[in-house]
């Protein structure tokens, strides 16, 4: 019998090829590789920390709020900013940084529980749509088209009226408008990836196609799918909060950003601007921080950027 | 003779998150007039790099850190942007190694070749659709007219590849720059390739460089060789010296690597280890493993025939110009202990066949008997769960595509182990794996590194460990090597003989190459276009081949003169 020559010494090793640390974790690796990421570029390490304070905020928000978000004090109503009021109050007196601060956690678990559902549906029914194709994908496909030929913000406020009023159906309407733009890349990220060489593979060795479907397909997808999540996340705060806006959903005097703005907008004529400003920056800047986020993100797993 | 293109000291940078690291390293090539200079190196030697450089085409984060590239005169390191646009195309052009992602998807051929003729002002509007014509005309490809209007998709890979040439030619450049041209294409469409760019080029008195990992083709094309590795040049000669005196350590081991006829699977490795191997003794065939009769498959033909044969509800699959015929009725058998080479070029149905052997694809027609028990009835789709699964597995053509990349090197080779095997429980599943790890020579602290953390020869390990976990009787290569370099080539091969003869299992080999099928297999079957030309034992089918077919095949593999 013969021994099995080894090879290493003539591996070629490219001079490109950066050598990974034996043993190495591979989340260790992920974390690298994230640092390098936030840190090699300014604009996702900024958008970094805006999600860390609104995720602050939101724990902490009813905590180091100054004043009681409903208390009123008419007789210090329409106060402009000032030391003790650092966003001013609004018509019936209530401190607006309370409020902004307080409804950061609503606006957040809106958007969360909305994004979260949709990830799970519709990614699911998207990779299963891609891989096994056939009937699943038209019935799934022709699901998405039919809700893409919606103006998407009037079918929300569709689903709400007709389900009722409540935060769950917000969240549900949510999540059904952003329904076909995780169908559709759960589909095509799932339906590249059915023949390749690792998907024959484990059907060789004994996987069903349910069980190639959740560890061989899932597991590939998932970066890009947490991405899309980042960036529905924005879309998804603004459409709470453009429900609130138009009187669907939350109600009044619960603090939310949305309501918060309705509210104030018509005061801006008589030139009281904090109350619809602050409100409408918060919501601004968490948009734009997820927006942000979700780009840096997609850095994290391009491998295009693993130099 | 004046040097037309002078390389002197270069050295490449990358910036990587690492730090920087030198691809290409005091780098010396120069290109006389009128000649055709091969670089040979195995991937990651910087070959393509020093190409780039000449372009001046390099990544972003790459930079020329050190030494000069003079051409014609010129500096092209300093010279301007504008200035290099005019130099690309019209004095220096590049065929790049995929013919298809170098043409544009949506645009007619001959309108791509007309874009470059009006870009370097060599046809105005009235006459580019002539010349276009005519440079079609000069790349050898039939009723060119009519091939004007074509689009990439509509022709062959050897076709793209002659458009592109025709793209490169354009505009009578003084210097062609050959990426790997030809890998990728079959051996009949490389010769006819390289044979065209040779006519071309010495037609035109223009200098060629061919950048290769084929020392063969170096050796068939090439007045004078750049040997490389590890971005360094560690030998130049003049192609005849390079193979009949080989200088350096490197080039010697390159090549011993490279296939060629007259020789053993042996021969292949470094010397020490080759002498330490010895001989196995062939152990004589037993009975019948697998028995293939009739096998047929069929797709339909897409297009106007099937949708018109559906509207007027004509029986599509009763007329015979409806399917398409990719396998067309082979028999064949495997015994015991055997290897047998499935060799034929692209679409000749190979690939096909081995997939319905493997039970992932459903034969149209015939019979499969695997131990005298007929599996060809039992759908694909439910044979992953047949007890038989075991028998019959498979290594890969791409060892970087075949493995997950989300799982370790470990928890790959343990799938088949923990979905069909007896072994159960974490310890014992880990155990079979390091034994599988030994039997394939992985190094066990390798075992939980991911896929990108591994070399190529490392990943077709994985790959071949993954295989023989299940103790199968038969095992279908699928081209297992294309995708490495010949000293891996060389290893991987030996390997796979070596567990052959230990574990006495019997091997499907499936290959384009027939040297390389030459060194491994006892008996060769050669396919055409879904039928058999030529099967018989190896030593007969490769020296004394009877069809036409096979010696065509045979004469059109370019290897060093030795």
């Amino acid at each position: 019998m013969t021994s099995a020559p080894v090879e290493s010494s003539s591996v070629p090793t490219s001079p490109l090829q950066v050598s990974h640390p034996a043993g190495g974790s591979r989340f260790g690796e992920t974390l690298k590789h994230a640092r390098y990421v936030v840190t090699g570029n300014p604009v996702t390490g900024f958008a970094f920390a805006l999600f860390v304070i609104i995720v602050g905020a939101a724990i902490f928000g009813p905590a180091i709020a100054p004043y009681d978000p409903y208390a009123s004090d008419t007789a210090a109503a329409l106060q402009s900013p000032s030391a003790a009021h650092w966003f001013g109050t609004d018509q019936v007196g209530r401190d607006i940084l309370s409020r902004v601060l307080v409804a950061t956690r609503l606006d957040l678990t809106i958007a969360v529980a909305s994004v979260a559902l949709v990830f799970a549906i519709g990614g699911l029914a998207g990779i299963a749509a891609g891989f096994v194709l056939g009937w699943t994908d038209r019935v799934v496909s022709r699901i998405s088209d039919t809700i893409m030929a919606f103006p998407l913000f009037v079918l929300a406020m569709g689903i709400v009226a007709a389900l009722g009023n409540t935060v769950t159906n917000i969240v549900i309407a949510t999540a059904i408008v952003n329904f076909p733009l995780y169908q559709r890349i759960a589909r095509a990220e799932a339906n590249i990836r059915r023949e390749a060489g690792f998907v024959q593979a484990a059907r060789l060795t004994g996987n069903s196609e349910f069980r190639i479907l959740l560890t061989q397909i899932l597991p590939n997808i998932m970066p890009i799918m947490v991405v899309q999540m980042s960036l529905t996340m924005g879309y998804a705060i603004l459409n709470a909060a453009g429900l609130s806006f138009i009187g669907l959903g939350v109600k009044p005097p619960t603090p939310e950003w949305g309501i918060m703005v309705a509210e104030g907008a018509s005061f801006i004529i008589s030139g009281e601007w904090w109350l619809a400003l602050f409100p409408g920056l918060a919501l601004m800047i968490a948009v734009f921080c997820f927006n942000l986020l979700g780009d840096g993100l997609r850095d994290i797993i391009d491998p295009q950027r693993r130099t | 003779m004046t040097a037309l293109l002078d390389v002197e000291n270069l050295t490449v940078e990358f910036a990587t998150r690492r730090g920087t690291v030198q691809a290409v390293r005091h780098v010396n090539i120069t290109v006389a007039k009128g000649e055709t200079l091969g670089i040979v190196g195995e991937s990651g030697s910087g070959k393509s790099v020093t190409s780039y450089a000449v372009m001046r085409i390099l990544d972003r984060a790459g930079k020329v850190a050190e030494g000069s590239v003079t051409f014609s005169g010129m500096d092209i390191t300093k010279a301007s942007e504008s200035k290099m646009s005019e130099v690309r195309g019209r004095e220096i052009s590049m065929i790049f190694q995929n013919p298809r992602m170098a043409l544009n998807p949506i645009r007619k051929v001959g309108h791509q070749i007309e874009d470059v003729l009006r870009r370097h002002a060599e046809a105005g509007s009235a006459d580019a659709r002539r010349k276009a014509i005519d440079l079609l005309r000069q790349v050898k490809i039939a009723s060119p007219e009519e091939r004007y209007h074509a689009y990439p998709f509509e022709l062959s890979g050897g076709m793209c590849q002659r458009i592109v040439i025709a793209l490169a030619l354009a505009c009578r450049p003084q210097l062609l720059i050959a990426d790997e041209p030809t890998t990728g294409l079959d051996v009949t469409t490389q010769k006819a390739v390289m044979d065209l760019v040779v006519e071309l080029t010495r037609e035109r008195g223009m200098s060629t460089i061919l950048i290769t990992h084929d020392l063969g083709l170096a050796a068939a094309y090439c007045d004078r060789v750049v040997v490389m590795q590890k971005g360094e040049v560690v030998e130049t000669a003049s192609s005849e010296a390079i193979f009949r005196a080989p200088g350096h350590d490197y080039t010697k081991k390159l090549m011993r690597a490279t296939p060629r006829p007259g020789i053993g699977l042996r021969d292949l490795l470094p010397e020490p280890v080759a002498s330490a191997s010895g001989e196995t003794a062939p152990a004589a065939p037993g009975d019948v493993l697998l028995k293939v009769v009739g096998l047929v498959k069929e797709y339909p033909r897409k297009g106007a025939t099937r949708t018109l044969g559906k509207l007027f509800r004509k029986n599509a699959a009763g007329d015979p110009d409806a399917m398409f015929r990719a396998v067309g009725g082979i028999d064949f058998e495997i015994r015991r202990g055997e290897t047998v080479g499935l060799v034929g070029e692209s679409g000749c149905g190979k690939s096909t066949t081995s997939m319905m052997v493997m039970r992932l694809l459903d034969p149209t027609e015939g019979t499969i008997l695997l131990a005298e028990n007929d599996i060809g009835d039992i759908p694909a789709r439910s044979f992953a769960s047949h007890p038989y699964r075991k028998r019959i597995q498979m290594v890969f053509q791409d060892p970087t595509d075949s493995l997950n990349p989300r799982f370790t090197a470990v928890r790959a080779i343990a799938d088949p182990i923990m979905r069909m095997s007896d072994i159960h429980g974490r310890a014992a599943v880990r155990a079979r794996c390091e034994e599988l790890a030994g039997l394939v020579g992985l190094p066990l602290d390798l075992l939980d590194r991911f896929p990108h953390q591994l070399s190529g020869g490392q990943k077709a390990r994985v790959g071949i460990a993954r295989a023989i976990a299940l103790d199968p009787e038969l095992v279908i290569l699928d081209e297992p090597t294309a995708a490495l370099d010949v000293s891996v080539q060389a290893v991987v091969l030996n390997l796979l003989q070596d567990l052959k003869s230990r574990l006495g299992m019997s091997y499907l080999f499936v290959s384009h190459d027939l040297h390389v099928v030459g060194l491994l297999c006892d008996r060769v079957i050669v396919m055409r276009s879904g039928e058999i030309v030529e099967e018989g034992p190896t030593q007969q089918v490769l020296n004394a081949p009877k069809a036409d077919y096979t010696r065509e095949l045979l004469s059109t593999i370019p290897h060093p003169p030795v």
